[in-house]
């Protein structure tokens, strides 16, 4: 990582009995998960990383900015070009929306750096517009935690922290909110680090991941990487799922079936699902793709996609996770495909090996 | 007669209001030290803060007589304008009034301060306000509540005090004799007619305190502004 851009943090430390050595690198761009259990010390990171914390040995640079070096450079909070979303969306509560608002954005007339989003921008983006003269308590947990995301954004930051700030609110809020964050996400050229515990989160906003236990990072890198990574424990788990980056390439109007273009391949999903060249990121879980030596004959899957057997993990006394990467030489995307332990003896299943994968399900984790 | 009853009606009314002031100045910036400080002898201030509450008037209005007179500092500071003593004047009497209603002013407003908790003055040092800022724009909108009880409290403490203003005031006529002094003065020598109607008002003074008290606590309990 260059000096220029990004996030390079280590912290190291003690928070009562909790111990915690984190080093963590986020790239200048896209947003960048930390993922981890309940006190794995995700949020004490963010904290540090804000100034909120205090960690005489600790070193934190953004965006080429020193914040903190060791006990020798320690720049307060307040100096920091931060935005910081937390759990609770903790509005003033003395204060309309419009003035929650407008409380850290540069005072009028004076513009030292050319904003990075205007006033306007914000409002449209939260959907804003009719709460602005309310007052918090009136707002809904949804509403609010809008409101705190566009305050934190009208602060001009040059880097957006936000600490599970879903995870106060019930499944339809969580619901309502989440294309606002998505929406941001692809208009916003900031860099952001998210914290959660609830993968669905991960896979819909996250372009970077990093995973976190008993306060280390354990891993980081591209999700699609970090996913298909059989080392990690994400590969693992049950409900194991790679999200891919793919194009719009066609659309079959007839039928309302779309083929998304990813590397090595191609999948196709039910649903006009936008035009020609358009972004989507789809969700491809393990548990939805078997394995063939052959082309199957006839069948009601859409998806049959040539690949290759990169490695092979043993994840249960009966089952394993196959890491394939599509296309015929394997040298596309990764995705995983959860077999039983018989039929991968029976399939003769190891590295190198040429298959068919066949995708029950494919999902836009967001549109 | 009515000049009479007059005179330390507004005597009274003058100190209270110079005292509340500086009551407010003071126990301000001090409750927020207490309310926000990790120093291990905080407590300590705070208790030293509070003996008014347990000490008797008598005693600290004797130690204030020594510090205010010709030979305590009172007198170093009296001898700047030409005088030899605060004691037996209105200055002495508004830092006796101080002292003694301190406590009363600093503790609902520490506990103001300290009922905001951590998050909002954290969540203004993210939108860049300087601790300056924070303290101005957040905490002190947020413990008006508390501003508000305490200098309602050091305004009605220092019109019912009596043995410290009595002991460093002197109880002069137009000088020092508030509303609590007169009333005994007047009971003295026997005017009781005077001594009650200065008693009925202080009174019903008492009984409007109490009730805006509740007030102002129901109305900000009811939710912010």
């Amino acid at each position: 990582m260059s000096a220029a851009g990004g996030i390079e943090a280590r912290f190291a430390g003690a928070l009562g009995a909790f111990a915690f050595d984190f080093t963590l690198s986020a790239p200048p761009r896209g947003v960048t998960a930390l993922y981890g259990p309940s006190g794995c010390g995700k949020t004490t990171l963010l904290r540090c990383i804000a100034g909120l914390n205090r960690v005489r040995d600790g070193d934190c640079r953004v965006n080429g900015e020193v914040w903190q070096d060791g006990a020798r450079l320690f720049v307060p909070t307040y100096r920091r070009a931060l935005g910081y979303v937390f759990q609770e969306a903790s509005l003033f509560p003395h204060l309309s929306v419009k003035a929650n608002l407008s409380f850290g954005a540069p005072p009028v007339g004076a513009a030292p750096a050319p904003a990075i989003v205007g006033w306007d921008e914000v409002i449209d983006l939260c959907g804003l517009a009719p709460l602005l003269e309310r007052a918090p308590r009136a707002l809904s947990g949804g509403e609010r935690q809008r409101v705190a995301l566009g305050r934190a954004l009208l602060s001009q930051p040059r880097l957006l922290l936000m600490d599970e700030p879903l995870s106060a609110l019930d499944e339809s809020a969580k619901a309502d909110i989440l294309p606002f964050f998505e929406r941001l996400r692809d208009r916003l050229p900031l860099p952001a680090l998210y914290v959660t515990h609830d993968i669905t989160e991960v896979e819909r906003l996250a372009d970077h991941l990093a995973l976190i236990n008993r306060g280390r990072v354990i891993a980081a890198g591209p999700l699609g990487q970090m996913q298909s990574d059989p080392a990690l424990p994400l590969a693992a788990a049950r409900g194991a799922a790679v999200t891919l980056e793919g194009t719009i390439a066609a659309i079959d109007e007839s039928y309302g079936l779309t083929t998304i273009a990813v590397r090595g391949g191609a999948f196709v999903a039910p649903g006009r699902l936008g035009p020609v060249g358009a972004r989507r990121r789809l969700r491809i879980l393990a548990g939805d793709v078997s394995l063939a030596l052959a082309p199957p004959g006839p069948s009601s899957i859409l998806n049959v996609l040539p690949a290759r057997v990169l490695s092979i993990k043993t994840v249960a006394d009966n089952e394993l996770v196959v890491v394939l990467g599509v296309g015929a030489d394997g040298a596309g995307d990764r995705i995983l495909a959860r077999v039983t332990r018989r039929s991968a003896e029976r399939l003769g299943l190891s590295g190198g090996v040429s298959v068919h994968a066949q995708v029950k399900g494919v999902a836009l984790s967001r549109e | 007669m009515t000049t009479g009853l007059l005179q330390p009606v507004e005597l009274t009314i003058e100190l209270a209001t110079v005292a509340t002031f500086a009551l407010v100045m003071i126990a301000t910036p001090l409750a927020w030290w207490l309310a926000r400080s990790h120093a291990w002898w905080k407590e300590a201030i705070a208790a030293v803060v509070s003996l008014p509450i347990v000490l008797p008037p008598t005693v600290i209005g004797f130690y204030l007589l020594v510090a205010l007179g010709p030979h305590g500092p009172g007198g170093a500071i009296a001898g700047l304008w030409g005088a030899q003593t605060l004691a037996f004047t209105f200055g002495g009497l508004v830092v006796g009034s101080v002292v003694y209603s301190l406590p009363f002013v600093v503790q609902p407003i520490r506990n103001a301060f300290a009922a905001i908790g951590d998050r909002p003055l954290e969540v203004a040092a993210t939108l860049r306000a300087s601790p300056s800022r924070a303290f101005f724009a957040v905490a002190l909108p947020l413990a008006s509540p508390g501003l508000l009880t305490g200098a309602v409290l050091g305004f009605a403490h220092t019109v019912g005090e009596f043995g410290v203003v009595l002991m460093i005031g002197g109880a002069i006529p137009g000088r020092t004799a508030v509303v609590s002094t007169t009333i005994f003065d007047y009971v003295e020598t026997g005017e009781w007619g005077a001594a009650n109607a200065l008693a009925a008002g202080m009174v019903v003074f008492a009984f409007v305190v109490i009730l805006a008290m509740i007030t102002i606590e129901k109305r900000f309990a009811r939710g912010r502004p």
